[in-house]
């Protein structure tokens, strides 16, 4: 090994790249800038302003935070739904003038005052609602007009009222404590704030009604498709934004205990620049109280702090035009790009020198030499299946397989000629095995370990395992089960292949090579899912050896065959017995003679053995070039192989014509003949065994002869 | 039942309802009110609604290509604002005249970038780009809130100027109606604006300059207003920048709107501008005769605008396979 390669090495496995794809993948990443902005921001002008962090200064300024807070609370949720409410101003400047007009005018006490506001909020709300929900108007054109209105309304009332409310002598303590008072050194504002805040996120993270809003404004289409009342999930976020302005607007009646010409005036682009700048989405979907809540304090911050330095007039509009902008190019810009820029990081290859492999040319005379024997098997259901990853029979001779559909296919003994489907599963079937009592366990790309009892009830065995504590992607969830046995103790022994990739994107897990296959086993008599093994190369293959005391997996991207123990001196511990193949290996299963058949989707070849060794340019290929170009395992040579419990080749058989078989992923001995199925495939192989036990079946194997 | 309703109703078509109601409102005034229906009070008529119209036109360009320009009265009260106080300074006027129109011309362009090429929706940036151009010009380039013209500049010699007793501003209105007309009717780059309002993600893939045709838009709203603020600036011999906070903006929403341009972009031309002006101004003047206080006239006015919206979104509701995700 050259010096160079050495460092290749050293670069690519022990710095660990694809953590940045991974933090990546983190929603909260999103909030990293605005957090950023809201340190700076409170940090420069708590040194600027003389007593900025003095606790009486807090509690007045935070008054008019929570109250702005309550605003912005309302404002987030109707843009989570995909809306927006420019309205808010005015309905706050309106819900201060009913709790005012209440208390100074009419003279009624606080909780009518509250009521009224409260009235005046959902009324307004409700007329946006309806228009944009129900009448499906656009909602920034809409909000700003019953914007104009209200403040038309308002200005009206102000005017004709204003002096009455001056000279009124009513007065009340509730009032005035929930203008002036604080509980625990905490502001009503604040706490009223804090609240809302708390009981918004934990409706909008675990309820219904929240998520609803989340579909709705993360595609409106979809929301519906999926049965959900979109106009009436509109309707209620308006409502609710219109009860929050007024919740405000009651706070800050009892605050300045009067309604001026300036109240509320410009809360809507405050407002809105508070809840874009913390970063959340326009058009909904995507966003969240707590980014709501930064947001605003970002924009009182700041607006406040430019007051309270003794900037002129205009200097507020200038920042805040300047903040919406930003915040709003960074948002569309981040959410455009957000998927390119993962896509340049995610893949992060590691350095791998693949041990030499015996020759596999026809006629090399090592047992790998490839031949085309399985072009003389006989086809079952040719064009009717799409991608049979596994084979399997019953004690009845039925042949089944899964489809790329998301369907078990039963074929009916003795020729196999009809089909039905046998269960309907959803996800694309892979590694299949009988238990004793005739129940079909299946592992399903992407989904977990499930079960299809004879009567055909599916259940889910296992979705997930614990999940390890330097995992910054939750690995708990399996993302891609392969294959699976079953020991005679019930026990299921199976593989998850990668926990960087889904099951479909087996071509980039293989090209960044990175060992994250694990072996798991799950216990069906308390439901647990433990990991066994972690750390390989694709685990794909599993097969419970003849005598049950060790099973075989196999680690397809390094070629090599371990042997897990169950039982005796080395139990819990994994050896590798067979290595530096040819091809690479796939599912395994029991022959009928005491040794195993495995199959190869691919065959190695010295292009891609060396690409392993340039990680570097592995990478560039995966930015750089469409998929089609990509330099991968070659799959169009396959075949089966069989070993014996010692780790020896025994024979290996192909199709070199490349016609039937190309890519074998799995294979199965019943009754003197190999069933051969390929993921890739549009048929499954039926191939006759010179000498093979013609009673032999595997269920007997497994669980004894049937009675 | 409904729908039958509503087919008539689009036989009937928004432009024609709002031209009855305006003869209506005419005829009835001229019967009703006295004085309105004089020359003195028709020019006025005219006279007051130019200004509007004129930046009414300058939106309509905008709104045809499916976009919005908020930020129209800010540039119109601080360009000029800006240029009276750089004639206040001593510069020489070709100089100021020349900064403030890069000055105009660079937000034009900006706003139009940032709707193309960064892909921000039109109301957020433009909301953004007003708050900024008032903010910026009020607190760095302006020391008061009204600017007044120099003693004889000719922007005070443009306000008196008369023909056949009719202000120089109808005629420019006139003048720049039919300019518009020509434009969007007759030349490609007007045809453009239409099909890039009506579908853009076809009008690109068909191979027109939609990008660069939404900057020219902007570019040709901040012009508009930046002409419409030297005319106010004529007439009053000063300009008010407190006006950027008043609802002029949402009167020139309105007079576009009203007349059957349709938020949705694609439909409507300066027929519909001239139609929605002449309804509002002889509303307004009706009002003012009437002696409708201003504050109650803001509310009437808002209240036909949300009645405009509701039977726009009616009339013409929103396209479900062009409307794109986000598009509020």
């Amino acid at each position: 090994m050259t010096f160079r390669e050495q460092l290749q090495a050293w670069r690519y496995n022990l710095v660990p790249d694809h953590v940045i794809g991974e933090i990546l993948t983190k929603r909260w990443t999103d909030n990293a800038i605005p957090f950023l902005a809201l340190v700076i921001v409170v940090a420069s002008f708590g040194s600027a302003i003389p007593g900025f962090f003095k606790l009486y200064s807090l509690q007045e300024s935070t008054r008019q935070l929570g109250e702005f807070s309550l605003v912005v609370t309302g404002l987030t949720v109707v843009m989570l739904g995909g809306g927006i409410d420019l309205a808010v101003g005015s309905i706050f400047a309106l819900s201060a003038f009913s709790a005012v007009s209440m208390v100074f005018i009419f003279e009624q006490p606080v909780w009518l005052a509250f009521a009224a506001s409260m009235a005046t909020g959902a009324t307004f709300g409700a007329i946006n609602g309806y228009l944009i929900g129900f009448l499906r108007l656009r909602a920034f054109i809409t909000t700003l007009v019953t914007f104009i209105i209200g403040r038309a309304l308002y200005d009206i009332l102000v005017v004709n009222f204003g002096s009455k409310i001056q000279m009124s002598m009513a007065s009340s303590d509730t009032w005035d404590f929930i203008g002036d008072g604080t509980i625990l050194g905490l502001s009503v504002p604040v706490l009223s704030a804090l609240v809302l805040a708390i009981v918004t996120h934990i409706a909008l993270t675990r309820s219904r009604p929240g998520w609803h809003v989340l579909a709705v404004g993360g595609s409106r289409r979809s929301a519906h498709n999926a049965g959900i009342k979109v106009r009436q999930t509109v309707f209620m976020t308006y409502v609710f934004s219109g009860l929050c302005a007024a919740a405000a607007g009651f706070l800050i009646a009892t605050r300045l205990s009067g309604a001026g010409p300036g109240t509320g005036h410009g809360l809507e682009i405050l407002a809105l620049t508070a809840a874009v700048v913390g970063g959340n989405s326009l058009g909904g979907g995507r966003g969240s109280v707590v980014k709501g809540i930064m947001g605003a304090i970002i924009v009182m911050v700041m607006t406040n702090g430019l007051i309270r330095l003794g900037y002129g007039t205009g200097t507020n509009q200038m920042v805040l035009g300047i903040l919406l902008a930003v915040a709003v190019t960074i948002d569309i810009r981040w959410l455009k790009n957000r998927h390119k820029v993962l896509n340049e990081v995610y893949v992060a290859p590691v350095y791998l020198r693949m041990g030499e492999a015996p020759s596999a040319v026809p006629g090399s005379g090592t047992p790998y030499a490839l031949n085309s024997e399985l072009s003389g098997a006989t086809h079952i259901g040719l064009g009717e299946v799409e991608g049979p990853e596994d084979v399997i029979l019953d004690r009845d001779d039925h042949l089944y397989c899964g489809t790329r559909h998301g369907e078990i296919v039963r074929f009916f003994a003795p020729d196999y000629t009809r089909s039905e489907v046998f269960a309907h599963i959803g996800g694309f079937p892979l590694g299949l095995a009988f238990d004793r009592d005739g129940n079909l366990l299946t592992c399903v790309g992407a989904m977990g370990l499930y079960q299809i009892a004879p009567d055909r009830t599916v259940t889910q065995l296992s979705a997930e395992t614990r999940r390890s504590f330097t995992s910054i992607v939750d690995d708990a969830r399996l993302r891609d089960p392969n294959d699976l046995d079953i020991a005679p103790d019930g026990k299921v022994y199976f593989t998850d292949s990668t926990k960087r990739y889904d099951a479909h994107e087996w071509t980039l897990d293989s090209i960044e090579n990175r060992a994250t296959g694990r072996l798991l086993v799950f216990d069906p008599s308390d439901g647990s899912t433990k990991t066994l093994l972690d750390g390989y190369r694709y685990t794909n293959g599993v097969t419970m050896a003849h005598d049950n005391k060790s099973l075989f997996f196999c680690e397809s991207w390094a070629c090599r065959i371990h042997r897990y123990w169950l039982e005796g001196p080395k139990a819990g511990t994994a050896e590798c017995v067979i290595r530096d193949m040819p091809g690479y290996p796939d599912n395994i299963n029991r022959a009928s003679d005491g040794t195993y058949w495995m199959a190869w989707l691919g065959m190695r070849t010295p292009s891609f053995d060396l690409s392993l060794r340039h990680p570097a340019m592995r990478k560039r290929m995966a930015r750089r070039l469409p998929q089609d170009d990509w330099l991968f395992p070659n799959i169009n040579t396959g075949g089966v192989v069989k070993f014996n419990d010692k780790g020896e080749i025994l024979h290996t058989m192909g199709d070199l014509t490349g016609l039937a078989h190309p890519m074998v992923t799995s294979m199965r001995e019943h009754k003197g003949e190999l069933f051969i199925g390929g993921i890739l495939n549009n048929r499954i192989g039926r191939y006759k065994i010179d000498g093979a036990d013609t009673g032999w079946t595997s269920n007997d194997s497994y669980w004894g002869a049937s009675k | 039942m409904e729908s039958n309703w509503l087919s008539r109703l689009k036989d009937l078509n928004q432009e024609r309802i709002v031209l009855v109601v305006a003869v209506l409102i005419f005829a009835t005034a001229s019967v009703a009110l006295p004085g309105f229906f004089s020359a003195p009070n028709l020019i006025s008529i005219v006279r007051s609604i130019s200004v509007l119209g004129i930046l009414a036109l300058g939106m309509s360009v905008v709104v045809i290509g499916r976009g919005i320009d908020l930020s129209m009265v800010a540039i119109m009260a601080m360009s000029v604002a800006w240029y009276l106080q750089l004639l206040g300074d001593g510069m020489a006027d070709h100089t100021a005249l020349l900064l403030v129109f890069a000055g105009v011309l660079a937000i034009g362009l900006l706003n139009g970038f940032l709707v193309a090429y960064a892909d921000v929706p039109a109301i957020f940036v433009t909301l953004a780009s007003g708050s900024f151009v008032f903010g910026y010009v009020r607190s760095q380039l302006i020391s008061s809130d009204a600017v007044p013209v120099p003693e004889g500049h000719w922007i005070a010699m443009l306000g008196g100027l008369r023909f056949a007793s009719i202000p120089i501003e109808v005629f420019l209105f006139a003048i720049l109606s039919g300019a518009m007309f020509l434009f969007l009717r007759y030349t490609k780059w007007g045809r453009y604006v239409y099909y890039a309002g009506d579908n853009p993600i076809a009008a690109r893939n068909v191979g027109m300059p939609v990008r660069p045709m939404l900057v020219l838009r902007y570019v040709v709203s901040a012009l508009t207003a930046f002409t419409a603020g030297l005319l106010t600036a004529a007439s009053l011999h000063s300009i008010n920048t407190r006006v950027v906070n008043s609802t002029l903006l949402y009167d020139i929403v309105l007079v576009t709107v009203i007349g059957g341009i349709g938020l949705s972009g694609g439909k409507g031309g300066v027929r519909n501008v001239l139609v929605g002006a002449a309804l509002i101004g002889i509303m307004l003047n009706a009002m003012t005769i009437v002696d409708i206080p201003l504050l109650y006239q803001n509310l009437i006015k808002s209240t036909i605008l949300l009645l405009a919206i509701i039977m726009d979104g009616l009339l013409n509701p929103r396209d479900e396979q062009t409307a794109q995700q986000g598009d509020i």
